[in-house]
């Protein structure tokens, strides 16, 4: 039975991945290098760099496959190639800068199991053409890493006074250790997701009383 | 209740052949970029290491890798030779005149989140430490990584009493980390308010591995005390 496929590439199979499907902010896919790494904007930029470089392969070549992937081993197989990106990127990564690398410490192996690759293999890389993936994929990595930048430089400014380690606040600030601790991580992710329910919340309401209105 | 269209089951083979077809790609793709990234990476680790040794020994500008087996004293290179766990690997430091500058050694201790592993260098002349540098660690940002920039805590390592005992075979003083502002005597360490535990870490790495080390190499000291002079080539720093 031949799966008939929309090849319509449209804005909004990018900006889907960047506000509406949003990974962080709307799906709360990934929650693992969303709190653990976020402590500075150098190592949040690194991870979501770095998710997005596997998340971009796997679901090319996965979208590549999709006809010739029986569908009985089709999750060992994600597995299988999201793996070898990550490796890849593990190794690039220390051969860039070890302190980097030391910063973002296993965080790296762990985008192996992080489900909103492997959700976006499943849900949309299987099932669709190379070049409408690719771009689907694109705004979802970015999506990330705007969500991981989000959190990282509300924590470095608050947590440190500084923000990619240039200081803001100068000497007088008192940093919010607690910001760049584990309990930080949920709070500012928290406060986001407030934000951004609100901003949901009422956009909705704003619509429907128009259409209230209008009536 | 059965499907009203069932799917197809694949056959057994095709998903042997996609399965092993993926995985040989991968190992392909992983090999290819472990042989690219290999002479970077190695060169990063050098790099790494030689900067904390220069960073740790005040006026060295080359370095060789020693180790202490049962046998004795004995120059080698960690990236032929692979060291055997007894033995106990150091650096020593030299000037360009080929003076010993110092005797850089790893050690480790259990941190607040991980171990915290570092380089410290030992200064036979005063008999004292005169500073470390982190290898590696995953202590919490902005708390315990302050012992590397609290000029009060570093104050402790500008000569961090490490004698020797009178019959050479421990030292002096064990080297102990105190609570912030009570430190007394020379082989103390002041902690940091609020890195106490990382400051504290930093204390036991040393007086373990000083405490190990020291009391073996004190009879190599003259030996190691003026550079060899080898041709230059054999020496294994690089400016």
């Amino acid at each position: 039975m031949p799966i008939i496929e929309d090849n319509t590439i449209t804005a909004d199979t990018f900006l889907t991945g960047i506000w509406k499907e949003n990974p962080v902010f709307v799906m709360l896919l990934g929650m693992c290098p969303v709190l653990a790494v976020t402590n500075s904007v150098i190592n949040a930029l690194a991870m979501g760099l770095a998710t997005t470089f596997v998340l971009l392969c796997s679901s090319t070549l996965i979208s590549l496959l999709r006809n010739a992937i029986p569908k009985e081993v089709r999750i060992a197989t994600y597995i299988v190639i999201i793996a070898t990106f990550v490796t890849i990127t593990d190794y690039v990564i220390q051969a860039i800068s070890l302190e980097l690398y030391n910063a973002l410490g296993a965080f790296i192996q762990l985008i192996v199991v992080n489900c909103m690759i492997l959700g976006r293999a499943e849900a949309y890389a299987s099932k669709n053409r190379l070049l409408k993936t690719l771009v689907n994929s694109l705004g979802m990595g970015i999506g990330f890493t705007i969500a991981l930048l989000s959190l990282g430089s509300v924590r470095e400014l608050l947590g440190n006074g500084s923000l990619l380690g240039y200081s803001v606040f100068g000497e007088a600030f008192q940093p919010w250790v607690v910001m760049i601790l584990p309990p930080g991580g949920f709070i500012v992710l928290g406060a986001w997701l407030l934000l951004f329910n609100w901003l949901k919340e009422r956009k909705a309401s704003l619509a429907l009383a128009k259409e209230g209105g209008l009536s | 209740m059965t499907h009203p269209a069932a799917p197809e089951r694949a056959s057994s083979l095709s998903m042997i052949i996609t399965l092993g077809g993926v995985a040989m790609l991968s190992g392909l793709l992983v090999v290819l970029t472990w042989q690219l990234t290999l002479a970077p990476i190695q060169e990063n680790q050098r790099i790494m290491i030689e900067k904390a040794i220069f960073q740790v020994i005040p006026g060295a500008q080359q370095r060789r890798s020693y180790r202490l087996t049962d046998t004795g004293l004995e120059q080698f290179d960690p990236k032929v030779t692979k060291a055997k766990k007894t033995d106990l690997k150091f650096y020593a430091a030299y000037n360009n005149e080929g003076q010993l500058k110092g005797i850089a050694a790893e050690a480790a201790a259990q941190g607040y989140a991980d171990m915290v592993r570092l380089l410290y260098g030992y200064d036979p002349d005063c008999q004292c430490i005169r500073g470390f540098s982190i290898i590696k660690m995953t202590e919490t940002p902005g708390l315990g990584d302050k012992i590397l920039t609290d000029a009060a805590f570093l104050a402790n390592f500008d000569a961090l009493d490490a004698r020797l005992s009178d019959d050479k075979k421990s030292l002096k003083n064990a080297i102990v980390t105190v609570k912030h502002g009570s430190k007394k005597n020379l082989w103390e360490i002041d902690a940091i308010s609020g890195a106490t535990i990382t400051s504290k870490a930093v204390g036991k790495a040393i007086n373990q591995g000083a405490e190990k080390l020291l009391p073996k190499l004190s009879p190599y000291i003259e030996e190691l005390s003026q550079l060899q002079t080898l041709p230059t080539s054999q020496a294994e720093a690089k400016q």
